[in-house]
C-alpha cells in the first residue's frame, strides 16, 4: 500500500513549482539515454543518493514506464499522470514535442531492484514522518550495508521517536551483520534487533548466527532461540484464537439446536438447512442491494440478520405446527421426519438457486487484519466471535429475564408440571422451535461470511452441532458455550500436531468416550430428568 | 424339528421366506434357460441390482432387530455394513494378485502408488477366504461390542445414543478417507477380478452371488425371528417399552442390548460383504451418516418391529431410488424427503402396519418416546 502513497508523493514533487528543480545531476539523467539497462540502474542509484528534488518525479515516471528520451538530442522527458509531457531536467511542460518521436526508457529486473532500493532511501528523507517511517522499515528489510551512511545521517537529524527507533533498528541490523564493526558494537546491535522481535528480526539474527564467529555468533544464536520461543508462544496464542473463532461458529450453529433439544427433547435434523436458508437470505439481501441500493452494501448484514431470523423462525414455526406437533411422544421419529425435511429443503434450494456456490460479499468492516503483539486478528473472525457472544448473551437474557424464557425453562425442566401450572406447552414448543430456527438463520448470516454458500452448507455443520449439544448437555446454555469453545480450541490445538482430519477423528472419539462418563453431557439437568 | 421351526414363524415370515426360495429358483432358471433378449430373460445387470437390494434388505433386518425390538435407534449401522464390505473388498483385492496395473503380486495397486513397500499388518491373511469371512463377522462384531459395552453400561440412551452412533460412523468416514489408513483412501477398493476363482462379472458368478444374498437374507430373517420370539426376545421388547422397569425387575439390560447390538452388527457386516462383489467397489462414502439414516427410513417404511417389513421397505425404497434417479433425478430427494415425513406422520408402523391396524387398535403412545419427551 505504501508504494502507492509513495507514488502519490512523487507526483506531488513532480507538480512542485519549477524552481524547485534547481541543481541537478545531468550526468545521471544522461545515462537514461544510453539505451542500456546497467546505465539506467546506475542512474537510478545516483538520482536516489543525490539531493536533487526532481528525482522523485523521474523515478516514479520510470517505474510506470512514463520516462522517454530523445535518441538524437539525448534529452530526457517524462509524462505526468495526466499524460502531459515534461522535460525531466527542469520539470517544465515540453510543449510541441510529439511522444511518438521519443523512445521509452525500458525496465528490467536490475533497474527495478535499483528502483526498489531507491524507494527506501528516497522516503527516509521525506518531510512526512509516515513516509520516513516506512522508509526506515524498508531499510531494515533490506539491511543493505551501502545504506548505512545515509541511515546514520538521517538518525542524527530525526526527531520523531517512532521513526528514530525504526532507523536505529535498521542501523543495528546492518552493524550486527557487519564484519568490520567492533564486537561490542555488534553485540549491542544484536540486542536492538532482538528487541524488535518480529519475523524479520528473527531472519536477520538467524543469518548472523549462521555466518558470524565467536561471541557474536553465540549472542545471535541466543537471541534467535529467545525470539523463536516467543514466536512459539504466539503461535499457540494464535491457535487458541483460531480455536475460539471456530468455537464461536460452532456456538452459533449449535445454540439454536440446544434450545429445541432442551425444550422438546428433539434433535432437529433440518437445523443445518435453517442455517443454509439464513445464508441464502443474506445472498438475496445482497443481490437486492447491489441492484437497487449499492451504497448500502456495507449495511447488508445488518439488514440480513433480522430478516434471516424472521424467515427461518417463521419456517420453524410452520414446521412445528405441521409436522413436529403430530409426533409428540416420539422424539426419535421426529429426528427422521426432520431429516426428510432437510432433504426436501436442500433439494428445493438446489432447484431454485442451483447447486453451485453463491457469491456472498464481505462488507467493508469485515475485511482487513490487525496485529496484536504476535497475534494477527482478521476483522471478519473477530466480529463473528463478538457476534456469537452477543447472540449468546441475548439468548441468556431472553431465557432469564422474560416471561417467555421463564415458561420455556419450566417446560424444559418438567413438562407436565409446567402444563399443570397453566403454561400452554404447545405454544411454548412452537415458539421455542421458531426461536431455535431463527437463531440458526442468524448463524447462517454469519457463516455466509466464512464459508461457501451452497445447498450443502448446513450439512457440513450439523454433525458438529450435534456434538456440541450432546457434549454440553441440555441443562443450560452455558453448557453449549463451554462445549463449543472447548471443541473449537481443542480442534485447533490438535491440528498442527496430527493434521486436520485426524484431529477431528480424535475429537469425535473423545466425545464418544466422554458421553460414556457423563451420558447427559457437561451440564446435565439434575433430579428426575436423569431418569428419562 | 424342521416342522416345528417352520410353525414358529408367523404368516408374513413364511410368505417372505417362500418368496426368497422362489427367487433362488426363478432367477437362475430365467437367466440360464431362456435366451438373452427374450421377455422371460433377466439380464445380468438386473441380477446384480436385485442382489444389491437383497443386501440392503439384510442391513434393514439387522437395523430392525435393534431399533424395532430393542429401541436402539442406531444412526451408524452403515459403518458395520461398510466394515464387512471392506473385509470382503480386501479379500478381493488380494485375489487380483499380479494382474493389477503395477503387476505387484502381493501389494494392491494403490499401495504401490502410495509407496507402501510391505503389506500392512491389517491386510495379513486376507488372501484366505475363510479368514476374510471370519473378519467380515469379527470386525463389525468387535466394534459393536466395544462401542455397545461402553455405551450401554453407561446407560447412554435415546437421542444421545443415536447421535454418538452417528459420530462413530462419521469418525470412520474421516478415517477411511485418509490414505495413511492403508485402505485405499478416497478411491476405496475396486477393480476386482475374481472371487473364489470365479470371474467376478461372469453371469454364473452373478447368479451365485444373488442366490447367496437371498440365502443370507432368509437366514438373517430366521435368526432375527428366533431371537425375538424367544424368551430373550420378550425381554428385548420389554426393554424397548420400559427400560427402567426391566432393570428394576433384575435384568441386566446392558447385556441384552449388547448381545443384540453385536448380532445385528455382524448381520450388517455380512450384508456389506455380499454387497461389495455385486457392485464392484467399496469406498469411504459408504460410511456417510446419510446412508445410515436412509437405512433407518427403509425400516420405517416397511414397518418397524416386523423384520420382514424392514426387508420389504429396503427393497421398495431402493427400487424407487433406482427408478427415480434414472427417470427424474431432480425429484428423488423430494420423494425421499417426503417419504421420511409422510411415513413418520401417517404410517408409524410402515406398510405392514396397514394390515396390522385392521386386526387390532393401535397403541398410540410409544412409552420409550414418552420417557424421552415427557416428564423429563
Amino acid at each position: 500500500m505504501h508504494w502507492l502513497r509513495l507514488l502519490a508523493l512523487w507526483v506531488a514533487i513532480a507538480i512542485l513549482p519549477q524552481n524547485a528543480f534547481a541543481e541537478g545531476p545531468d550526468t545521471a539523467l544522461a545515462r537514461f539515454a544510453q539505451h542500456n539497462f546497467m546505465e539506467s540502474a546506475k542512474a537510478v542509484r545516483e538520482l536516489a543518493s543525490d539531493q536533487w528534488s526532481g528525482a522523485g518525479a523521474v523515478l516514479a515516471a520510470l517505474s510506470d514506464n512514463r520516462l522517454y528520451y530523445d535518441a538524437a538530442s539525448k534529452v530526457i522527458y517524462f509524462k505526468d499522470e495526466k499524460g502531459t509531457l515534461h522535460t525531466a531536467r527542469d520539470g517544465l511542460p515540453a510543449a510541441g514535442i510529439d511522444v511518438a518521436t521519443l523512445s521509452p526508457v525500458h525496465l528490467n529486473n536490475a533497474v527495478r531492484s535499483a528502483l526498489e532500493d531507491a524507494k527506501g532511501s528516497m522516503t527516509m528523507v521525506s518531510a512526512d514522518p509516515v513516509q520516513r517511517l516506512s522508509g526506515a522499515k524498508d531499510a531494515f528489510r533490506a539491511h543493505d550495508p551501502a545504506a548505512l551512511p545515509a541511515i546514520t545521517a538521517e538518525l542524527a537529524k530525526e526527531t520523531d521517536p517512532e521513526v528514530k527507533l525504526a532507523l536505529q533498528q535498521a542501523q543495528a541490523a546492518i552493524i550486527a551483520a557487519s564484519v568490520d564493526a567492533p564486537i561490542a558494537q555488534r553485540l549491542d546491535a544484536i540486542k536492538v534487533v532482538q528487541a524488535r522481535g518480529d519475523d524479520l528480526a528473527l531472519s536477520v539474527l538467524s543469518a548472523i548466527g549462521n555466518n558470524a564467529q565467536g561471541e557474536v555468533k553465540t549472542a545471535a544464536l541466543a537471541a534467535t532461540a529467545n525470539l523463536q520461543a516467543t514466536a512459539a508462544i504466539w503461535a499457540n496464542v494464535q491457535n487458541v484464537y483460531y480455536g475460539l473463532s471456530l468455537g464461536s461458529v460452532l456456538l452459533l450453529a449449535a445454540i439454536g439446536l440446544a434450545i429445541t433439544f432442551g425444550v422438546m427433547g428433539v434433535i432437529n435434523m433440518a437445523h443445518g438447512e435453517m442455517v443454509m436458508l439464513g445464508a441464502y437470505t443474506t445472498y438475496i439481501v445482497q443481490q437486492w442491494l447491489r441492484a437497487y441500493r449499492p451504497e448500502w452494501f456495507d449495511a447488508s448484514l445488518f439488514i440480513a440478520i433480522p430478516l434471516a431470523f424472521l424467515v427461518t423462525g417463521f419456517i420453524g414455526v410452520i414446521i412445528e405446527r405441521t409436522i413436529i406437533r403430530f409426533l409428540y411422544g416420539r422424539p426419535l421419529e421426529t429426528l427422521l421426519a426432520t431429516f426428510g425435511l432437510s432433504l426436501v429443503l436442500q433439494q428445493a434450494v438446489r432447484t431454485i438457486f442451483g447447486a453451485d456456490n453463491r457469491n456472498v460479499g464481505a462488507p467493508h468492516f469485515m475485511s482487513g487484519i490487525f496485529h496484536l503483539g504476535g497475534l494477527s486478528v482478521t476483522y471478519g473472525r473477530m466480529w463473528i466471535i463478538l457476534f456469537s457472544i452477543l447472540v449468546f448473551l441475548g439468548l441468556q437474557m431472553l431465557l432469564r429475564a422474560t416471561s417467555f424464557g421463564l415458561k420455556m425453562r419450566a417446560v424444559t425442566q418438567n413438562r407436565r408440571m409446567a402444563s399443570a401450572m397453566g403454561i400452554d406447552t404447545n405454544k411454548i414448543d412452537a415458539l421455542a422451535f421458531g426461536l431455535g430456527s431463527g437463531i440458526a438463520g442468524i448463524a447462517g448470516v454469519a457463516l455466509s461470511q466464512l464459508d461457501n454458500v451452497s445447498p450443502n452448507l448446513g450439512q457440513s455443520y450439523i454433525i458438529d452441532s450435534f456434538m456440541v449439544v450432546v457434549f454440553g448437555g441440555v441443562g443450560n446454555l452455558w453448557g453449549t458455550l463451554v462445549a463449543a469453545m472447548s471443541l473449537g480450541v481443542a480442534n485447533k490445538i490438535l491440528e498442527p500436531f496430527v493434521g486436520a482430519v485426524l484431529g477431528k477423528i480424535l475429537i469425535l472419539i473423545c466425545i464418544i468416550l466422554f458421553i460414556q462418563r457423563r451420558p447427559r453431557g457437561l451440564f446435565a439437568l439434575k433430579g428426575r430428568a436423569v431418569e428419562s | 424339528m424342521k416342522q416345528s421351526l417352520w410353525l414358529a414363524f408367523d404368516l408374513k415370515t413364511r410368505i417372505f421366506i417362500a418368496l426368497l426360495a422362489l427367487a433362488i429358483v426363478i432367477v437362475p432358471a430365467s437367466a440360464l434357460l431362456t435366451a438373452p433378449g427374450s421377455a422371460l430373460n433377466i439380464p445380468v445387470y438386473a441380477i446384480a441390482l436385485m442382489g444389491k437390494y437383497l443386501c440392503y434388505a439384510l442391513l434393514a433386518v439387522a437395523l430392525d432387530l435393534v431399533w424395532g425390538y430393542c429401541g436402539i435407534l442406531s444412526l451408524g449401522h452403515g459403518a458395520f455394513f461398510a466394515l464387512g464390505g471392506y473385509a470382503m473388498g480386501m479379500y478381493l483385492m488380494r485375489q487380483i494378485g499380479a494382474r493389477g496395473a503395477y503387476g505387484n503380486p502381493i501389494l494392491p495397486d494403490f499401495m504401490v502408488f502410495l509407496n507402501i513397500n510391505s503389506l500392512p499388518v491389517t491386510w495379513w491373511g486376507f488372501q484366505h477366504f475363510p479368514y476374510a469371512m471370519f473378519m467380515v463377522l469379527f470386525v463389525p462384531g468387535l466394534l459393536a461390542f466395544g462401542f455397545g459395552w461402553l455405551a450401554f453400561r453407561s446407560r447412554v440412551t435415546g437421542v444421545y445414543l443415536s447421535i454418538i452412533t452417528q459420530a462413530l460412523t462419521y469418525a470412520l468416514l474421516l478415517a477411511f478417507f485418509r490414505n495413511a489408513m492403508g485402505f485405499g483412501g478416497n478411491n476405496g477398493l475396486t477393480d476386482f477380478k475374481d472371487i473364489l476363482g470365479f470371474k467376478i462379472d461372469a453371469l454364473g458368478t452373478r447368479i451365485l452371488l444373488f442366490c447367496a444374498s437371498a440365502l443370507a437374507l432368509a437366514l438373517g430373517v430366521i435368526l432375527a425371528r428366533l431371537v425375538v420370539t424367544s424368551k430373550f426376545g420378550k425381554v428385548l421388547i420389554a426393554i424397548r417399552d420400559a427400560e427402567s422397569r426391566v432393570r428394576f425387575l433384575g435384568y441386566r439390560v446392558e447385556n441384552y442390548k449388547l448381545f443384540v447390538f453385536t448380532i445385528s452388527a455382524m448381520m450388517a457386516g455380512v450384508a456389506g460383504a455380499l454387497y461389495v462383489p455385486q457392485v464392484g467397489i467399496i469406498n469411504p462414502g459408504e460410511f456417510a451418516p446419510q446412508n445410515s439414516i436412509e437405512a433407518v427410513i427403509w425400516v420405517a417404511v416397511g414397518g418397524r418391529g416386523t423384520l420382514v417389513g424392514a426387508a420389504l421397505g429396503a427393497i421398495l425404497v431402493n427400487f424407487g431410488k433406482t427408478w427415480f434417479t434414472g427417470a427424474l433425478p431432480e425429484y428423488w430427494l423430494f420423494v425421499l424427503g417426503a417419504l421420511f415425513v409422510l411415513v413418520t406422520l401417517f404410517l408409524p408402523d410402515g406398510i405392514l402396519g396397514i394390515f396390522k391396524r385392521r386386526q387390532r387398535p393401535q397403541v398410540t403412545v410409544d412409552p420409550v418416546g414418552e420417557a424421552q419427551h415427557g416428564d423429563a
